[in-house]
């Protein structure tokens, strides 16, 4: 950045330059998801952050130190604003819009300095660009933050391992089965055996619509794991299109306890540990 | 692009032991599952053992490698030792093989992303193994 | 020269690896370990590797040389506290652990070795 006399600008032109980019803004921005006090308030820290690092000679650099303020202000407002349903662009557009006040000011100051004018409002756009675009990007991340939270939320929802009775717990897998999403759960099952100290898990999955030779690994894993750390699995549930399904991948369900339905395998479970049902 | 690099010694079995630990707390820090660090030091294992038995000693080099958002971690065993006359039989082998070095490396081989081995008999054996983040 | 400790529980005899093995130490432990059985006459070995965290094909072998030796001096044995990822690794490297009984935890196990002695065949939950 050349010699600039931004900071100065600003601060002569302040009210006016919050006033103007404050009209600006409302054209642009959506009334009802965010209060004008609040984008005020915004508007009038980033002028303050953009003065404080322009005065302290900050350059074009946004990774410097200089600019630390800003770039955790506009991370703030970026965030912000994807949570109150803004898309990227809206947000970006928080700091593009104030380039038309700018540089409407700049050119008051530069009236009789064609070529002052020219580098003044160059280091100003490329400036404001820079900025813009960093707010794009934090909004961009915030959202995918957001977005693996709620996978992960849906998972833990989605999977729970139930103790059906000492020593037996349930698995009961709704919905489609991914590879990775598999992986997750069957570790999970694990996990729950060897804590609860159960010996039997029922793995049900009546309520998976298909499977594929992918996950019918996973499954089978699974059972070699829990057998080798002194557990047995059932596998409850297969209807008979999955059968078919396993059948033509050509996966060997030999060495597999399985059974038609959830409550067999509960039979089959208190069976296997030596308990009956009886009428009180 | 590498942004750590660990080097140690495979003399003896001792040595096996510190590379594990190693290959554990770099698989910690580049923020591996519990079950993908367990592979690779299982695999480390399997092959830092088969350096300093087989090998007749080596070193072995860890390294933390960055490629864009993904983080990864390598591993470069070497030995100057016999070599191994056909590699794609030691690859098979299953328990079969006494000295273990069959299922070594044929199942470290599983248990990476990336797998690769060069080995010339008289020369010396060159296995490097990677897992990656994600 | 480090040794792993053996305990002795009424007619069985408890191992607990706590410690990441080098190679001599284990193959100490198998030595240590065919001494006590017959010094002891125990007829069951419990092996407690619930703080490893990896076991590879020397342990494997390991444990595999320790079932074998004790079925010789006419003692079971059984493995406990298995950890998942460990178990998972075991999967995906092919190795079974043929001929190895295992049990969630060192109560599962001495119920299973409980079990075995009072019946020729046993309950014949064997793995591989």
């Amino acid at each position: 950045m050349g010699k600039t006399r931004l900071p100065e600008i600003i601060a002569h032109h302040e009210k006016d330059l919050l006033n103007e980019w404050m009209q600006r803004q409302n054209e642009f921005l959506r009334r009802d998801r965010i209060s004008e006090p609040q984008s005020r308030a915004n508007s009038h820290d980033f002028l303050r952050a953009l003065s404080e690092a322009l005065s302290r000679n900050a350059g074009m650099d946004l990774a410097r130190n200089e600019w630390t303020n800003m770039r955790e202000l506009l991370a703030d407002i970026s965030r912000q604003r994807a949570i109150q349903g803004f898309t990227p662009s809206e947000t970006a557009t928080f700091v593009f819009s104030f380039k038309k006040p700018l540089f409407a000011r700049i050119g008051i100051e530069y009236a009789d300095d064609k070529q002052g004018l020219a580098d003044e409002i160059w280091t100003a756009t490329e400036l404001l660009d820079k900025l813009g675009l960093y707010t794009a990007e934090v909004f961009l991340k915030t959202r995918e933050e957001v977005v693996l939270r709620q996978q992960q939320e849906m998972l833990e929802l989605s999977t729970p391992v139930v103790e059906l009775w000492h020593g037996v717990l349930a698995l009961p897998l709704i919905g489609t089965l991914d590879s990775a999403r598999t992986q997750i759960v069957m570790q999970n099952l694990l996990e729950a055996i060897v804590a609860r100290g159960s010996d039997l898990a029922i793995i049900d999955i009546t309520g998976v619509p298909t499977v594929d030779t992918l996950v019918a690994q996973h499954l089978l894993k699974t059972v070699a794991a829990a057998r080798l750390m002194g557990a047995e699995c059932i596998i409850s549930g297969i209807r008979p299109q999955i059968a078919q399904t396993i059948i033509h991948l050509g996966v060997d369900l030999s060495g597999v306890l399985t059974k038609a339905t959830l409550a067999d395998a509960f039979q089959l479970a208190l069976k296997r540990k030596n308990l009956t049902v009886s009428r009180s | 692009m590498v942004v750590k690099t660990v080097e140690l010694p495979l003399a003896q079995q001792e040595d096996v032991v510190v590379v594990r630990q190693s290959t554990r707390s770099l698989a910690v820090e580049i923020g591996l599952t519990i079950v993908d660090q367990t592979k690779i030091v299982t695999a480390a294992s399997e092959l830092a053992r088969n350096t300093v038995v087989h090998g007749g000693g080596g070193k072995v080099r860890l390294e933390i490698l960055k490629e864009a958002s993904k983080q990864g971690l390598r591993l470069t065993f070497e030995d100057s030792g016999p070599g191994i006359p056909d590699i794609d039989r030691a690859m098979q082998d299953g328990y079969t093989s006494a000295g273990g070095l069959g299922l070594g490396v044929g199942g470290s081989k599983r248990l990476c992303t990336d797998f690769s081995i060069e080995s010339q008999v008289g020369v010396g054996t060159r296995v490097t193994i990677a897992r990656w983040k994600g | 020269m480090e040794r792993i400790p053996i305990l002795k529980m009424g007619s069985f005899l408890l191992v607990t690896i706590q410690v990441d093995m080098h190679d001599q130490l284990a193959l100490t432990l198998q030595d240590d370990l065919t001494s006590r059985i017959v010094r002891d006459r125990a007829s069951g070995v419990l092996i407690d590797i619930s703080a490893l965290d990896i076991v590879d094909s020397f342990i494997g072998r390991m444990l595999g040389n320790i079932a074998g030796m004790s079925r010789v001096l006419d003692a079971e044995t059984v493995v406990v506290g298995m950890q998942p990822s460990v178990a998972i690794t075991l999967v995906e490297l092919g190795l079974t652990l043929p001929g190895i009984r295992t049990a969630l935890n060192v109560d599962r196990g001495m119920e299973l070795l409980s079990a075995s002695k009072g019946e020729a065949g046993g309950d014949g939950r064997q793995d591989g």
